[in-house]
């Protein structure tokens, strides 16, 4: 849920829209926000899954020290949602172990 | 940046972290006319500052009443004001003894010569493991602060927080005032540990704080549902039969900070463990010299405490890296560095001070016994 207003912060600044494909559905998200913010925004907790024990994982830290939120973005695995920016059309896959890496550079 | 292999970038002095310490350590030198150059791996200056959207304690001195953020913004303006070079986007992963710094800002690896340099890295939240901890959703404090004050979005709706210090205790305020339900702040000692002016505001919104008491367990699927919390003793053992169920979309983690300082380990600096102040924290004198010569540590990495007393630790460097480069008089540093540790005493002051006073005159003591 993003809060539109807030008692300190005032009203939730204005900014475009933009498109994100999140495991093949699209998703609104805003520019400038950062892609996990724009997922739990949209009800995704779940980022990523474990190598062996496939367990479910999300954001801990959301400041880019403890890489639990990375997911493969724009055919790159292991990419911090937390602290990288939405941009229109990013394809954002949620990640098993390791990941695929199809060669792009995020 | 730079780019291409073996380049060299030079600098009078290289400032590693831009939050509060790394901004003021940056603003001081380059006032002096230092050439300063601020390194920060993220995407914007200002480290944790922004977040904070609370109004500060001290003195007027101290910016006591002004939010966090807006001391952010006056600090930004301060350090493009006084011409502080300003690298983002860049990690700094390596720190060597001769005085080198390596860079890199993802595409491309530099190697940074300071004749300075001053470590200002922060630090990290700590985690505490009960069965489910993992859960998507079981977040640090800080995490869920950035989510809210910084992304302004709500990651939950009813909320436990494990830790009643002043992280967990402003965050519990701060997750109300973004819409939120606070169910239980749990602490596991017998009395509460962040300020009582935190406390009061959590206690006035009738939310419980439950001391002896802890979370035994986390359950969920994609994110988590349930949290389990138990009474425990003294020796911290859940007590049979006192679990209590919670409905919960949001367990906060607040048990406390470590200075986030590898990069001082990786340069081969002394250190002394002070649990006061997070743990493992290098040793320094009353100037921030760490134990390597022309290396100064200030903020966070160098103890945990507030952001008002990182800012005061960061003029205190950024002043006394001036007065080594010669750009400033040593009596008029002197004296500007005796008001910034006059400042930083009475942030140590009182019955919540007292310990981190002790620890960082330990600190000092033992950098001269070395």
């Amino acid at each position: 849920m993003r809060i539109k207003e807030h008692p300190i912060l005032g009203k939730l600044p204005e900014a475009n829209e933009v498109t994100l494909v999140v495991d093949g559905k699209k998703i609104k998200a805003y520019e400038g926000e950062m892609i996990s913010a724009a997922l739990i925004a949209s009800g995704i907790y779940t980022f990523r899954y474990t190598s062996k024990k496939k367990e479910p994982r999300g954001v801990f830290c959301a400041i880019g020290r403890c890489t639990d939120c990375v997911m493969e973005v724009n055919g790159r695995p292991n990419v911090r949602t937390c602290v990288t920016p939405v941009e229109d059309n990013m394809v954002i896959n949620t990640q098993k172990g390791l990941g695929v890496w199809h060669g792009g550079r995020g | 940046m730079a780019r291409g292999k073996g380049l060299t970038m030079k600098t009078e002095l290289a400032v590693i972290g831009a939050g509060p310490a790394g901004l003021c350590a940056a603003i001081e030198a380059a006032k002096n006319g230092v050439d300063v150059t601020l390194i920060d791996e993220n995407r914007t200056a200002g480290g944790q500052l922004f977040k904070q959207i609370h109004r500060f304690f001290g003195s007027e001195e101290h910016l006591a009443g002004i939010r966090g953020f807006e001391i952010g913004d006056m600090l930004l303006e301060d350090a493009e004001k006084y011409g502080v070079k300003v690298l983002l986007d860049t990690v700094v992963w390596g720190l060597f003894p001769d005085l080198k710094l390596g860079l890199s800002d993802g595409k491309s690896v530099t190697i940074m010569e300071a004749q300075k340099i001053v470590v200002s890295t922060g630090a990290s939240e700590n985690s505490l493991s009960f069965t489910g901890w993992t859960l998507p959703n079981i977040m640090g404090a800080g995490a869920a602060q950035t989510m809210v004050n910084v992304q302004r979005v709500l990651p939950g709706e009813k909320v436990l927080i494990i830790g009643s210090g002043n992280v967990g205790l402003i965050v519990a305020f701060q997750l109300l005032q973004a819409g939120a339900e606070v169910v239980a702040v749990v602490e596991a000692l017998p009395e509460v540990r962040g300020y009582q002016v935190h406390a009061s505001k959590i206690v006035r919104m009738g939310i419980p704080i439950l001391t002896n008491h802890t979370i035994t367990r986390a359950e969920g699927d994609t994110r988590v549902r349930q949290a389990e919390i138990a009474q425990i003793d003294a020796q911290f053992k859940p007590l049979a039969g006192s679990e209590t169920i919670l409905d919960v979309d949001l367990i906060c983690i607040a048990v406390g900070l470590r200075p986030l300082a590898e990069l001082c380990w990786m340069a081969g600096m002394e250190f002394e463990y002070e649990p006061q102040l997070g743990g493992f924290v290098p040793l320094h004198d009353e100037s921030m010299q760490s134990s390597i010569d022309g290396i100064w540590v200030a903020g966070d990495v160098a103890g945990i405490e507030e952001a008002s007393s990182a800012m005061e630790e960061g003029r205190l460097a950024g002043v006394a890296a001036a007065v080594s480069l010669d750009k400033i008089e040593r009596k008029l540093g002197g004296e500007s560095m005796d008001q910034a540790r006059l400042r930083l005493r009475a942030l140590r002051l009182g019955p919540y001070g007292d310990n981190r006073q002790e620890s960082k005159e330990r600190i000092i003591q033992r950098y001269y016994a070395m």
